[in-house]
């Protein structure tokens, strides 16, 4: 088994009408056993910028650490937060940092960046970044994922509407994958809300 | 093989284990400790690899009461856990610690919690956890009979099914278990479970 497999992943984030929505599933796994049903994958840098870390559990949780500690010092000596674009930047090349004894993590990276533009990217675990327009997917389910996504995204969706999408293609998706499940958690945001719900799926 | 497990109650905290000291198919000790009482209200339940298992928890140990030396108040359970947890991080990937830890706290302001830290510095807060080869059983039993908020009483039940349980489904099972529990009034052993009980040989001098 892979080490990307060890602990088990999904993610997806999608762009919508000048809002965003990232969502993660729930699961924590060592290989073939369930740990836990309530284990978080997408955290907060700040109000407008959210990174999912799939992959090993962890190097998700020391990556997170060193992301949060680069982006206080930022946030000290600028007086302002990162702007989504430059924090993928920063990912990216923090990874690369490791480059011949990589963190086995594959980020998902989602914020309103100038004039409050949805910006997804995500990258592999030595931080090639993949800008895209429409949605970017990781984890154990990636695959299925993509099929889902592309199936189910239109541009321009309002955040109700996104919501939907994105709970849809992340629930039928991990349903095909035994590493990943037990529900999801979905983060909406807009210029001036964001919505944090949890899903209930196929809890196996 | 090593089976360490825990719950979390009404108040208190409950930790786990097997009592058998172990090098390849010999039996060195029956009644090893391996639950270790960090503070007045923490315990530490580690299974893995025998030395670095010692090692890792006594290092932990001694730090943890540095802090208090230092700052004039214990640490919480959720910082011994990030703490323990930060330290296997930064060995990871230099010279590994192969021990598994469930941490189990009570603190006044949050109440008693439980901390599952793999051997590869995963955290993650439970309300029950299990290793080993036990954990296959106690694990199960957990799921099936676990409800939040049981009494003292109804966890050592649980507990005992548990090893019921792990003894006549497991073929290489400990006979031995320690019970150790921390609550509000702090950390303490409970109770053992022996099925087998070493003796004293009398002297024939």
């Amino acid at each position: 088994m892979s080490i990307f497999e060890y602990n088990g992943s999904a993610l997806i984030a999608m762009v919508g009408k000048n809002c965003f929505a990232i969502a993660s599933d729930r699961r924590l796994g060592v290989q073939l056993q369930t740990i836990a049903t309530d284990f978080q994958r997408i955290y907060k840098i700040h109000d407008k910028l959210y990174i999912g870390l799939s992959g090993l559990a962890t190097d998700a949780q020391t990556l997170y650490q060193r992301l949060v500690f680069r982006h206080k010092l930022y946030q000290l000596r600028e007086e302002r937060d990162m702007k989504p674009e430059t924090f993928a930047s920063l990912v990216s090349a923090i990874l690369y940092e490791k480059r011949f004894g990589p963190y086995f993590c594959q980020p998902v990276i989602a914020g309103l960046g100038d004039d409050d533009k949805p910006f997804i990217c995500t990258m592999d675990s030595i931080g090639a970044k993949e800008l895209a327009k429409d949605f970017v997917v990781a984890g154990t389910a990636s695959e299925s994922l993509y099929g889902a996504c592309e199936s189910m995204y239109k541009p321009d969706m309002e955040p109700e509407e996104l919501f939907e999408t994105i709970s849809q293609a992340l629930l039928s998706s991990v349903d095909r994958d035994c590493l990943s499940g037990w529900g999801g958690h979905v983060f909406v945001v807009t210029p001036t809300e964001v919505i944090e719900r949890t899903l209930k799926g196929r809890m196996d | 093989m090593e089976c360490v497990f825990g719950l979390v109650g009404n108040g208190f905290t409950l930790i786990v284990a097997d009592t058998l000291a172990v090098h390849s198919i010999l039996v060195h000790k029956s009644n090893e400790d391996k639950i270790m009482i960090l503070d007045s209200h923490k315990l530490l339940g580690a299974s893995g690899e025998s030395g670095d298992r010692v090692q890792f928890t006594e290092y932990i140990q001694k730090n943890v009461a540095l802090y208090q030396f230092r700052n004039g108040i214990p640490l919480t359970t959720a910082a011994a856990a990030n703490f323990t947890r930060g330290e296997l991080a930064t060995a990871l990937r230099k010279s590994p610690y192969f021990v598994n830890i469930l941490l189990a706290g009570y603190d006044k302001e949050t109440g008693p919690s439980l901390y599952y830290i793999d051997y590869i510095a995963t955290l993650h807060k439970i309300e029950k956890g299990a290793f080993g080869y036990g954990s296959y059983f106690s694990l199960s039993m957990m799921d099936r009979h676990y409800h939040s908020g049981m009494s003292v009483k109804e966890a050592i039940d649980l507990v005992d099914k548990c090893i019921m349980e792990i003894r006549s489904r497991l073929v290489v099972a400990p006979p031995n278990f320690v019970i150790k529990i921390v609550d509000k009034d702090g950390a303490r052993e409970y109770a053992w479970r022996e099925s087998i009980k070493d003796t004293i040989a009398p002297n024939t001098a």
